[in-house]
């Protein structure tokens, strides 16, 4: 171990302009994400794995109404995408953050909360970017036709973003990361089968259709197939549903997270 | 340059729950200095610093860091001051340099991190993941994050816990470095060789108070006296030498031969011991002056052990 010329420590304190903290952060995070094994099983191979089962194999009776199955599937997907990103990854690395100490530490870092929290959500843009992306490629290798309006379809995801990352940090900020780890993955397995994801609402019963419709997951996979699949305009009722879950979620994340 | 000290903390209190973490404390640093916070687990030296980076408010008292308030003014003090946390806050899967260059990226005018890496002797962790290194790694990692940024003042939180005597003395001279260049640095500890090696000035705290402040020397020279210690026969006149010594010194034979005085112990003290005994013929052997350590100023002043 050497020395270090005198003057090395001098004191030159000062913060980076914030465009730059906040993109250094999102790209470390991005990073994390695409590092991480178990992350990368729930976001890219379950999806993708479900698209070509559930596209290729009569499993499930499926309303495919003339078109082919993977119609169907791949809006549903693509809202499981949303899920394990903006929820089940993110709940799970904050949480971690929370309990290793990396949030306490940033928080005396000149990148302010609102920038931290600036670059996860580019962070889980960014992943989801890639997901659609590869998802599509699938989708379109199995036959799939979109149709609709392409911003119609990207309002719907950011919404439905909004909505997952506000439970997932809520989650993350007041759950142990033993109890969120947990928690999260049952929620996504919960909601892959019960959401209309692959599964169509229309097997359950009644009484039972009423309540899961409220699901934001079924709402975000409802939305995109009835812009996807039906070429609807504005799914109303659904985007309706995704920004109460947001308002509710963001909401009580903000209250009730606790950073250390 | 400065007008006022680094950190001033006046009257400091903070209550979890029922129990009273920090009990009325008074603690200033002056800029460029080195202090030493001093005291066993639970005395309140990790809550003090950590209101001093801004992460909790005070319930009575007043703090400025670099004449901030560290909470209202948070943003503007964050950028100054370098933080090391007692354990943890670093992604788990995160490699040495890509955590460090991290941390440069958040600040105008970062330490060249290339050279604070081989510095620290981090360049062999590679692509390691943060969780694989070793205790001593880790603790480098955080120390190296704490002063990336270029910080006019760091507060480092027991820096040197758990590491081997080569990686402590390691931190030291990292210390050193940093004092010679200007920075201010507040660390705590429990190692009274630490605070003696490292600090210009020590507070030791107890049950949330500071029961004793001051530089090292003077903390070991205030209060009790010294202790000089000599064989020779058995069965020496103390009476006759304790009228040859200034009063208040003491004089005891603690074993047949071995003899103990406690009281100033100054060259005119052992001038005048030696002298006596040339007068008795007596030839004293093993004359050993021990001084106090700030292991015994603590102990005299709280009864405690502190490392309990």
């Amino acid at each position: 171990m050497n020395g270090i010329a005198t003057g090395t420590h001098s004191p030159a304190p000062g913060a980076a302009p914030a465009g730059r903290m906040i993109a250094a952060q999102a790209a470390l995070e991005l990073r994390m994400a695409l590092r991480h094994g178990e992350q990368l099983l729930l976001t890219v191979v379950i999806p993708t794995l479900l698209l070509v089962l559930f596209s290729g194999v009569d499993i499930v009776d499926l309303p495919v109404d003339g078109g082919e199955r993977v119609d169907f599937v791949a809006p549903g997907v693509l809202a499981l995408a949303v899920l394990s990103t903006a929820f089940t990854g993110q709940a799970i690395a904050t949480g971690f953050e929370r309990r290793y100490g990396v949030l306490k530490r940033l928080g005396s870092s000149p990148l302010p909360r609102w920038g931290l929290m600036t670059a996860k959500t580019a962070a889980v843009v960014g992943v989801e970017v890639l997901q659609v992306a590869l998802l599509s490629a699938v989708a379109f290798a199995l036959g799939w036709s979109p149709e609709g309006n392409g911003a119609v379809v990207a309002l719907l995801l950011v919404v439905g973003t909004a909505a997952f990352s506000g439970l997932g940090l809520l989650m993350a900020g007041t759950l142990r990361a033993e109890a969120t780890l947990a928690a999260a993955n049952l929620v996504f397995v919960l909601l892959l089968l019960g959401g209309g994801v692959v599964v169509p609402l229309e097997r359950f019963p009644q009484a039972a259709q009423d309540v899961l419709a409220l699901l934001p997951v079924t709402a975000l996979s409802d939305g995109l197939r009835a812009v996807l699949q039906h070429g609807a305009g504005v799914p109303w009722t659904e985007l309706g549903i995704l920004t109460a879950w947001a308002v509710v979620a963001l909401t009580a994340a903000a209250r009730f997270f606790r950073w250390e | 340059m400065h007008e006022k000290a680094a950190v001033e903390v006046a009257g400091l209190v903070k209550r979890y729950g029922g129990t009273t973490a920090v009990d009325g404390l008074d603690l200033t640093v002056e800029h460029g200095t080195v202090t030493a916070v001093l005291g066993p687990n639970g005395a309140g030296k990790t809550t003090t610093v950590e209101i001093c980076e801004g992460y909790r408010k005070p319930d009575a008292g007043t703090v400025r860091v670099l004449g901030l308030d560290p909470v209202a003014d948070g943003a503007a003090l964050r950028p100054r001051i370098g933080v090391m946390l007692q354990s943890g806050g670093v992604y788990p899967g995160v490699r040495a340099g890509e955590m460090l260059r991290h941390m440069a990226a958040l600040y105008a005018h970062p330490l060249d991190v290339d050279a604070l890496v081989e510095r620290l002797g981090l360049g062999s962790c590679g692509r390691t993941a943060y969780r694989r290194l070793s205790g001593g790694q880790q603790q480098r990692l955080a120390l190296a994050m704490a002063v990336v940024g270029r910080p006019e003042l760091v507060f480092l939180d027991e820096p040197t816990a758990g590491l081997d005597p080569q990686a402590r003395r390691a931190t030291w001279d990292l210390v050193r470095e940093l004092r010679a260049d200007g920075v201010g640095c507040v660390l705590t500890t429990h190692h009274m060789d630490e605070a003696e090696e490292l600090a210009d000035a020590v507070a030791i705290v107890d049950a949330g108070r500071v029961v004793a402040h001051g530089s090292p020397g003077e903390l070991c020279r205030g209060g009790a006296e010294n202790t000089l210690r000599f064989s020779g026969r058995p069965g020496l006149d103390l009476a006759s030498l304790l009228r040859a010594l200034p009063p208040r010194t003491g004089a005891e034979e603690v074993a047949p031969g071995a003899y103990r005085l406690h009281g100033t112990v100054d060259p005119q003290l052992i001038a005048t011991v030696t002298s006596w005994c040339a007068q008795n013929g007596v030839l004293p052997d093993r004359i050993a002056v021990e001084r106090r350590t700030l292991e015994d100023v603590f102990l005299e002043l709280t009864g405690k052990e502190l490392r309990s």
